[in-house]
């Protein structure tokens, strides 16, 4: 199985997170914990403690979250060509769902606010087309992704700027 | 002396819940060549308060149109009330054409009589009001110079509606073509702030009085369009998390779902007969123009095509559709005929065209035209090919054409907000129908309904 970055990077980052966790019990005020430290030192008997295993539940729901935030891929006016730029968020979450072959996912198709809204339906569909083979290509089971083309209806950015409509012409990964 | 025609209509206002105008028309360019008229303020023959004005309706009604241009009060040479009342020679020299006046009198609880007589001016100076004419071998004495003169009961609610009703009769008396002034619009409101029901589909008078809610959805609502009979709207709803379409009847509120294919289910139009719906699917892999008849469910492929085909639009024949295809690269408009299957491509300028429709039966269509990176609204016809741009605003979307093919209602930008526009179809007389909440988009008009 090949891992890339983003879920090397979590396989270092989850035992963090629950150490963290566990670091903080009761609060995660500075104040209190040197209190916290203080007391345990002037007592006679000191505590350790001890890094509690993850669930693989609970280690799925952490990579889920990491891949949750890098999820949208933007594309160029009036085209639906996936830009080498989100080569590696997209080869994230084919790992993902290639491990976890039980789930799904929704992969909306956006346009910005030129054109008619019935031109840009066809569009937005024709980029979540894009990214759903993107992701078979990578070795995702056809049957895990849905596609749905919301056009120019859900726009991020009302500011009709080209900014804004950069921002607007996008596919979204939904789990 | 020629029979007056009473009528005793029952204007039945479908919607008079809403007093207040969610929509007012601001006119953003004036007409230099459109034909003088009056519409004198008519007068109140009861006591109490004047009930509201049914002129200022019909004014601007036929400012609308680009075809009058109503005088201003104060360039009106006296305020007459009948026929018998004016004075011909000083409305002559005031290059006024025609003129409306008209009473309002109280009838019973709640209900009025309004009268209005609608003058030829220019007629009446050369007959002095009573012109001789021949009629069965006799010479009689007519008065030819009242092209119009009617009485009706209505009620309180019903004035702008009667309003309209007159602004008809004005119309169809001067121009010889039937007037749009009753009929309405549908358009989809987008509330970004609503944290719950975002999406509302919206019934208007075709001014933006009297708008209505027909039904809210969480999510987004697209391309309305009514029936040919004006009791029912087709759109796109994505209620169930993908896009569907639905039939709607406006009055009985009953719903249907009639196409839930996998993938597109957009642009849905109805044909010319009622019977059957243009659509546009992907389930076949790619945008492609169906029709659907309703009765029998039985759906039809009209394009087989890679690229995208969509926007499907009736010929009023019902035997051609225009559509909206980027087999030639960009999406330009190109028509079908259904018998044949046979398609051509009908426009050539500009870096695209999309979202056409017939203007009824000229022979002409109106599209959204790209050049040069800006969105207008165009008219073009279709065996010449000459266009002509219509409006000058950004981002110009959704063009819906009035059943007389007198106006065009469409999306546009004002403020960084979208608004509805008109233009008569000249392209001389725009005006801007904002709201206080929202963005509206997808207008619709309907047929006639009266």
């Amino acid at each position: 199985m090949r891992l890339n970055k983003v879920v090397k990077s979590l396989a270092v980052a989850i035992p963090m997170f629950a150490l963290a966790a566990c670091g903080s019990t009761s609060t995660a005020d500075a104040d209190s914990q040197e209190t916290n430290q203080s007391a345990t030192q002037n007592d006679t008997v000191v505590t350790a403690p001890v890094v509690k295993e993850l669930t693989p539940a609970e280690k799925q729901r952490l990579v889920l979250q990491e891949l949750q935030k890098e999820h949208i891929i933007y594309f160029d006016f009036d085209t639906a060509t996936v830009s080498n730029t989100f080569a590696t968020l997209l080869d994230a979450h084919a790992a993902y769902l290639r491990v976890n072959a039980g789930t799904t996912i929704l992969v909306e198709g956006h346009a910005d606010e030129r054109g008619t809204p019935e031109y840009n339906i066809a569009l937005g569909e024709r980029r979540a087309k894009a990214v759903s083979r993107y992701l078979e290509g990578l070795g995702v089971n056809g049957s895990q992704i849905e596609t749905v083309s919301y056009g120019e209806e859900k726009p991020l950015d009302n500011s009709r700027s080209e900014a804004g409509f950069a921002t607007n012409r996008r596919a979204v990964l939904v789990y | 002396m020629k029979l007056l025609p009473k009528i005793l209509c029952l204007c039945s206002a479908l919607y008079s819940i809403s007093s207040h105008a969610a929509l007012d028309i601001v006119i953003t360019e004036g007409v230099d060549s459109a034909r003088k008229v009056a519409v004198v303020p008519f007068k109140w023959l009861g006591t109490g308060p004047r009930p509201a004005s049914i002129t200022n309706v019909i004014s601007s009604d036929l400012r609308f149109s680009g075809r009058f241009s109503p005088t201003a009060l104060f360039s009106m040479p006296q305020n007459p009330s009948t026929d018998s009342e004016i004075d011909y020679a000083a409305w002559g020299a005031t290059q006024i054409e025609a003129i409306v006046v008209g009473t309002i009198k109280p009838y019973t609880q709640g209900r009025y009589i309004v009268g209005f007589e609608l003058i030829d001016v220019l007629r009446a100076q050369v007959t002095n009001g009573s012109a001789k004419v021949l009629s069965g071998g006799k010479l009689i004495t007519s008065n030819d110079h009242i092209l119009d003169s009617r009485e009706t009961v209505i009620s309180a609610k019903e004035f702008r509606q009667y309003g309209h009703r007159i602004s008809d009769v004005v119309y169809e008396k001067l121009t010889g073509e039937r007037g749009a002034f009753r009929t309405k619009i549908a358009y989809v409101l987008v509330d970004r702030n609503n944290p719950t029901y975002k999406y509302r589909l919206m019934i208007a008078d075709f001014d933006g009085h009297n708008e209505t809610e027909i039904l809210r959805s969480k999510e987004p609502l697209m391309s309305p369009s009514w029936s040919p009979d004006g009791t029912k709207l087709v759109y796109a709803s994505f209620e169930n998390r993908r896009q569907q379409i639905f039939i709607q009847d406006i009055y009985t509120q009953k719903r249907e779902k009639v196409s839930s294919y996998r993938g597109i289910n957009s642009a849905p139009r109805f044909s010319p007969d009622g019977k059957s719906l243009a659509l546009v699917l992907s389930k076949d892999g790619n945008p492609d123009i169906y029709t659907l008849h309703l009765a029998t469910k039985r759906l039809v492929r009209v394009t087989r095509n890679r690229a995208i085909d969509t926007e499907p639009s009736w010929s009023p024949d019902g035997k051609k559709l225009l559509f909206t295809s980027e087999r030639g690269g960009k999406p330009q408009i190109y028509q079908v005929n259904l018998v044949s299957k046979r398609i051509t491509r009908v426009t050539f300028d500009g870096e695209m065209n999309l979202g056409a429709s017939y203007i009824g039966k000229n022979g002409q269509i109106v599209v959204v035209n790209r050049t040069r990176g800006k969105y207008h609204i165009a008219k073009q016809d279709i065996k010449f090919g000459n266009v002509q741009v219509l409006t000058k605003t950004r981002l110009d979307e959704s063009p819906s054409v009035a059943p007389n093919g007198s106006m065009i209602i469409y999306g546009t930008m004002h403020r960084g907000r979208q608004v509805l526009g008109l233009v008569s179809i000249d392209g001389r007389f725009k005006a801007r129908l904002p709201v206080s909440e929202g963005e509206v988009k997808a207008p619709a008009w309907s047929p006639f309904i009266f």
